[in-house]
């Protein structure tokens, strides 16, 4: 097993005529992922190197029976795609673009919570990647192999690296969920926490937070009540300023509130071993797993 | 995007929300002639984006029209917290009969604008909140529905205002529900809001913060920018497109990635290290991305020694070092560096560095040895030049 992507996705692509929508829908595809339709509006009709194009998601979804939706289009436009996309009934919704407006993720997160029928990743997130199954988003793929440790991440680039000291360390993953650095991610720890801890799989999770928000504290709660699988925590911006967004819109320390420290407290309280760098996250993970084998 | 208080006031008349009458100035004269519009008298107001001015000296009421030129010449020039006052905002002095405090704030963590309201105003709403939390109502409001009349009734009786301001200071909540939703702001906050002897609402402070994200949508706020308040490397790096941050130790440092970034800076901090800046150079960073960034880093004279620390997803490593191959032949470095280079082509890239045979450049196959290595760089150069 693992979550959220796998075989049976059928991936649809808002954007894939653009530049990076095109290069990564075919990467995805190159990596065994069914990307079984694309829209942009006004398009409908063409192909993308055999991926039909079509001007609705409804249309994507009536021919192609697209269940899974990635979002690429350029943020001022990204609020509408998402809402096209639940509208047409897909399940899973994983947007890609960075700097929607803020308003707009708050319109987006609540209608999507109101009508309860589909789950948003991101924004501002790299994606999942199911490893040896599926992988929609940027994910650099190669540098991942099936296992069973399952990695929820706010950051891209950390969780490769993160990702490849384990490999380095004879470690596979079920899946890598990038939920992104936005201050209103549609899909939070706690949730996937969920999704790992029913996955048969999975036997370890890591969970790499940083600055900002309190979903590491609510997950740190979650975590001691409802998660028996082993957690290895991480949290970046011990050194972060306070008042100063560092690169992620939701990165940024208020006043006294968000700080790493509270954040990695919080997780240590409730058992969670959490590292102070990358390399001893995979350590941690490393003793963790020999111990449960 | 932080406004100064005059321009979060004319944001607000935009949208009905009282303010005392008052104009900006940036010299003496102006000051002047703005206090002889206005009237006396007048209060005379630092425009800097930091908070307690008052008690600094930043505030001053001027009776007639030479001590508005004596308070002008005062504060324009002023440091306030390390903050040089380049602006001032002269308005009619007001009377109060009550202080109270309000705002809508962006509650991420309920996903929902919250809206606080307070008869506890002209203090710092934090320690309010500390010492006596029952003294400020709050209320969420569903995005999708937005504000109600009752929601500002509620709020009203629940904070206790004067009975007979209930309904006007209700439906000062809802105009700044409508600024904050209409400009696009994260943050719209009142302190104080006064109540005058005539039984007037008023804001008297503004405290506007608008989403940069947004701002595609505003384009008159988008230029209300206040470059002088921004430290010249940070503005430089703006102009150039790049997420820097400054800060103030003696390591610059550039990776990829927002979270890889804040990581690097805790790994140089781990070991001993101070880091000079936040820098992520982003995902897909091209050569000539990186060889501006390098111009960055270096423009901050603090800067001993320079970790780059790349894992390559879209980023490919190659790339990188051409960059950094290119910006050694551009502006000739003078301090070490030291280059981690992982993830997609970071073979090839290592290989660049190394046929190059950059002086003083030092590569570290790992995140962890690379920071050590730049920290015993700076550490080395700082006791050299002590």
């Amino acid at each position: 097993m693992s979550i959220l992507v796998d075989e049976n996705t059928r991936l649809c692509t808002s954007g894939i005529t653009g530049r990076e929508g095109t290069f990564h829908s075919l990467r995805n595809r190159e990596y065994g992922t069914q990307v079984v339709a694309g829209v942009t509006p006004g398009k409908g009709g063409q192909d993308v190197e055999g991926i039909p194009v079509f001007n609705t998601f409804r249309a994507a979804v009536d021919a192609e029976g697209a269940n899974t939706a990635m979002i690429f289009v350029p943020p001022r436009f990204a609020a509408d795609s998402i809402l096209e996309a639940e509208d047409a009934g897909i399940e899973l919704i994983i947007c890609i673009t960075e700097g929607i407006p803020a308003q707009d993720e708050l319109r987006v997160y609540n209608v999507l919570k109101k009508n309860g029928r589909s789950r948003l990743i991101g924004p501002n997130c790299p994606g999942i990647l199911s490893p040896g199954k599926a992988s929609v988003g940027i994910i650099p793929a190669s540098f991942f192999k099936q296992g069973n440790v399952g990695v929820v991440s706010r950051s891209g680039t950390l969780t490769y690296q993160i990702g490849n000291v384990l490999a380095q360390s004879g470690f596979g993953n079920s899946s890598i969920v990038g939920i992104g650095g936005d201050p209103v991610p549609g899909t939070d720890f706690i949730d996937v926490l969920g999704m790992f801890q029913a996955d048969g799989e999975t036997e370890l999770i890591v969970m790499c937070g940083e600055i900002g928000g309190d979903a590491e504290e609510r997950a740190a709660e979650f975590i001691a009540e409802n998660v028996t699988k082993p957690v290895v925590g991480y949290i970046a911006g011990f050194t972060a300023p306070p008042g100063k967004t560092m690169g992620h819109a939701g990165a940024i320390v208020s006043g006294s509130r968000g700080t790493a420290k509270a954040k990695a407290e919080a997780l240590e309280s409730k058992g969670v071993r959490v590292g102070r760098t990358p390399t001893q996250v995979a350590e941690l993970a490393a003793s963790l797993l020999a111990a449960a084998a | 995007m932080d406004l100064l208080e005059y321009q979060g006031k004319q944001l607000f008349a935009r949208h009905g929300v009282p303010v005392p009458n008052g104009q900006p100035a940036r010299t003496v004269e102006d000051a002047v002639a703005a206090a002889e519009a206005v009237g006396y008298p007048c209060a005379i107001k630092a425009q800097v984006q930091i908070g307690g001015r008052g008690k600094l000296g930043g505030i001053k009421i001027a009776a007639d029209r030479a001590e508005a030129e004596q308070h002008a010449r005062a504060i324009l020039g002023m440091d306030i917290r390390g903050l040089t006052v380049h602006e001032l905002w002269i308005e009619a002095a007001s009377q109060i009969a009550s202080e109270y405090y309000a705002s809508v704030v962006f509650d991420r963590s309920a996903k929902a604008p919250l809206v606080m309201l307070s008869t506890k105003g002209g203090m710092d709403i934090e320690q309010v909140a500390d010492e006596d939390p029952d003294a400020i109502a709050h209320l969420h409001v569903d995005p999708l529905l937005g504000f109600q009349d009752f929601h500002g009734r509620r709020l009203a009786f629940e904070a206790g205002v004067d009975d007979d301001v209930v309904r006007p200071v209700g439906a000062m909540l809802a105009k700044l529900y409508d600024v904050f939703t209409s400009e696009e702001a994260t943050l719209v906050e009142v302190n104080p809001l006064i109540i005058t002897p005539e039984r007037d609402v008023k804001a008297l402070d503004a405290k506007v913060t608008l989403d940069d994200n947004a701002l595609f949508r505003h384009g008159d706020n988008a230029d209300l920018r206040d470059l002088s308040g921004e430290d010249p490397q940070e503005r430089m790096a703006k102009e150039r497109g790049l997420t820097y941050v400054k800060l103030d130790g003696n390591v610059g440092i550039l990776a990829n990635g927002a979270g890889l970034s804040m990581s690097t800076l805790d790994v140089v901090a781990e070991a001993g290290g101070t880091p000079a800046n936040f820098l992520d150079a982003g995902g897909g960073s091209r050569a000539d991305a990186i060889t501006s960034a390098v111009e960055v880093i270096l423009s901050d004279p603090k800067v001993k020694a320079v970790l780059f620390n790349i894992f390559g997803g879209i980023t490919r490593c190659d790339e990188v070092a051409k960059g950094l191959i290119e910006a050694f032949k551009q502006i000739n470095p003078t301090v070490p560096f030291v280059v981690r280079l992982d993830g997609t082509n970071g073979e090839e890239g290592r290989a660049l560095l190394a046929e190059a045979q950059l002086p003083n450049v030092y590569t570290e196959p790992t995140m962890d040895g690379a920071a050590a290595k730049v920290v015993e760089l700076a550490a080395a150069a700082a006791q050299e030049s002590s």
